[in-house]
């Protein structure tokens, strides 16, 4: 049985169609990396999964949540997935403790206390237990992002999206973010990453997805995608990628 | 010309005078209350994306922000007793004041709202907050925070506008200054005493305010 499981997606903006029929399918513990071009509709497949952009046709089914144009149940949906984004998105007037603090108070309607526990420990496990009361803007653009992601752990999604969520970094502070993604995807959280990391996915990830024009056009080990690419669109891609 | 100033001719109203500013102040802080409530759900309405009443409270942010005071008031004051709706003074002033900071306040307000970057409230979406949980948490705090300058002056205003409401015997500081006048024949003295007392009056108001601002906006100190 897959976590997440997609099917007949389409999704255009105006005459734009910018998702053209996909289908995947993510399991539990599985880290899915999405590659390709600028345009080619990773960022739109990554929101539709959460309900950010509606959908014109097909289904998504997250762990039982189920969204397809007819019906959505967006809260449903949203508590069983997780996201963080590239401009870490912390609200600006909140600690960082309270930013991963008021979802579950507010959303999931938990006590402070047990809340404070766990914002405590998703903090910790982003390395920044000592950031708590401290405000975004006091922060590293490394370390927002790592808030912003035990922002989204404290709701225990049951998958995380992630959506270049290094791209706004200075390069020194890549890697620090990334060391926490390897270590959920070690402790087996479901990822599904868009990244240009190429390096890191093929570490990291066990299936390179590869979107063109709106398609997926092919999906696969990242070795083997990466060796063996069976379209000339991804060879093209691969060659960009790895001339940089 | 040889006049000579009188001013204990004044003072001899000091009670008056007194009464004056108890009522003008106490208008302006009701009318403030009020009127900045009014104010945010007006804001949330017209940013609620809920055609219907955007509208309605468009037409009415631009009816008031189109039309005098004065007559506003009076509209209150002498209008509505027709409809059976009698109000005393101070009550149809407070009322008219209200509503014309309502609509001055909701703009102000909106224009807070529409500032806040979209990947807030996506981030709040993501987090299956709904759109009144948004609103609430994340959105109306830096909003406020941002146009509180703003706003902080528009009050000033409505403070400095309630000595129009002595047009309808509503027994406020410029009520208070004609009325001392019209006994003691001292226009000068007085209107330089009121005219002080209103600079005061607002000065000390904008001082509240930027406190309040501070007190409410600003951060705890963080651990570091
Ligand atoms: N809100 C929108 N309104 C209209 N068109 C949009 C909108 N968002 C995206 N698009 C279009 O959809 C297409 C796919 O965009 P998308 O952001 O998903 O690409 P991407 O693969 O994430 O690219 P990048 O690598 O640059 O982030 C683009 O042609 C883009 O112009
Ligand atoms: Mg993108």
């Amino acid at each position: 049985m897959s976590l997440v499981k997609l099917t007949g997606i389409h999704k255009s903006y105006g005459d734009n169609e910018v998702l053209k029929g996909i289908d995947l399918k993510v399991n539990e513990g599985q880290v899915v990396a999405l590659i390709g071009r600028s345009g080619s509709g990773k960022s739109t497949l990554l929101r539709t999964i959460n309900g950010l952009e509606r959908i014109n046709q097909g289904s998504i089914e997250v762990d039982g949540a189920c969204v397809d144009p007819g019906q959505s149940d967006l809260r449903a949906l949203r508590l069983k997935v997780g996201m963080v984004f590239q401009q870490f998105n912390l609200f600006p007037h909140l600690t960082a403790g309270q930013n991963v603090m008021l979802a579950p108070v507010v959303v999931k309607k938990q006590s402070k206390a047990d809340v404070r526990t766990i914002a405590e420990e998703a903090l910790a496990k982003v390395g920044l237990a000592d950031k708590f009361d401290a405000y975004p803007d006091q922060l590293s653009g490394g370390q927002q992002q790592r808030v912003a992601i035990a922002r989204s752990l404290a709701m225990k999604p049951r998958v995380m999206l992630c959506d270049e969520i290094t791209s706004a970094l200075d390069p020194e502070l890549v890697n620090e973010v990334l060391a926490v993604v390897r270590k959920l995807a070690e402790e087996g959280m479901t990822l599904l990453l868009v990244t240009h990391e190429m390096r890191f996915a093929r570490e990291v990830c066990d299936t390179l997805v590869f979107m063109h024009k709106g398609r997926i056009a092919e999906q696969g080990a990242p070795e083997e995608v990466f060796t063996k690419p069976a379209t000339p669109e991804l060879a093209q891609f691969i060659g960009m990628v790895t001339e940089r | 010309m040889a006049y000579s100033f009188d001013f204990p001719a004044v003072f001899d109203y000091t009670p008056v005078l007194v009464d004056g500013v108890v009522l003008t102040a106490a208008l302006t802080v009701v009318s403030t209350v009020a009127g900045v409530s009014i104010g945010i759900a007006g804001a949330a309405a017209r940013t609620s994306g809920v055609k219907a009443l955007d509208t309605a409270v468009g037409v009415y942010v631009e009816v008031i922000r189109n039309t005098p005071f004065l007559v506003q008031l009076f509209f209150i004051f002498f209008g509505l007793p027709t409809l059976g709706i009698r109000l005393p003074e101070w009550q149809a002033a407070v009322l008219a004041m209200v509503v014309n900071l309502g609509a001055y306040s909701t703009e102000i307000i909106r224009a807070g709202i529409q500032a806040t970057p979209r990947g807030l409230i996506e981030a709040g979406e993501s987090l299956a907050m709904t759109r009144a949980e948004i609103f609430r948490h994340i959105v109306i705090k830096p909003a406020m925070k941002k146009i509180w300058p703003a706003l902080s002056s528009q009050i000033v205003i409505v403070m400095l506008g309630s000595s129009v409401c002595s047009q309808i015997a509503a027994e406020e500081l410029t009520f208070a200054a004609n009325f001392i006048q019209s006994r003691n024949f001292r226009p000068f003295e007085v209107y330089f005493v009121v005219t002080a007392l209103y600079l005061g009056l607002a000065v000390l108001l904008r001082w509240l305010l930027a406190r309040f601002g501070n007190l409410v906006f600003a951060r705890r100190a963080a651990r570091a």
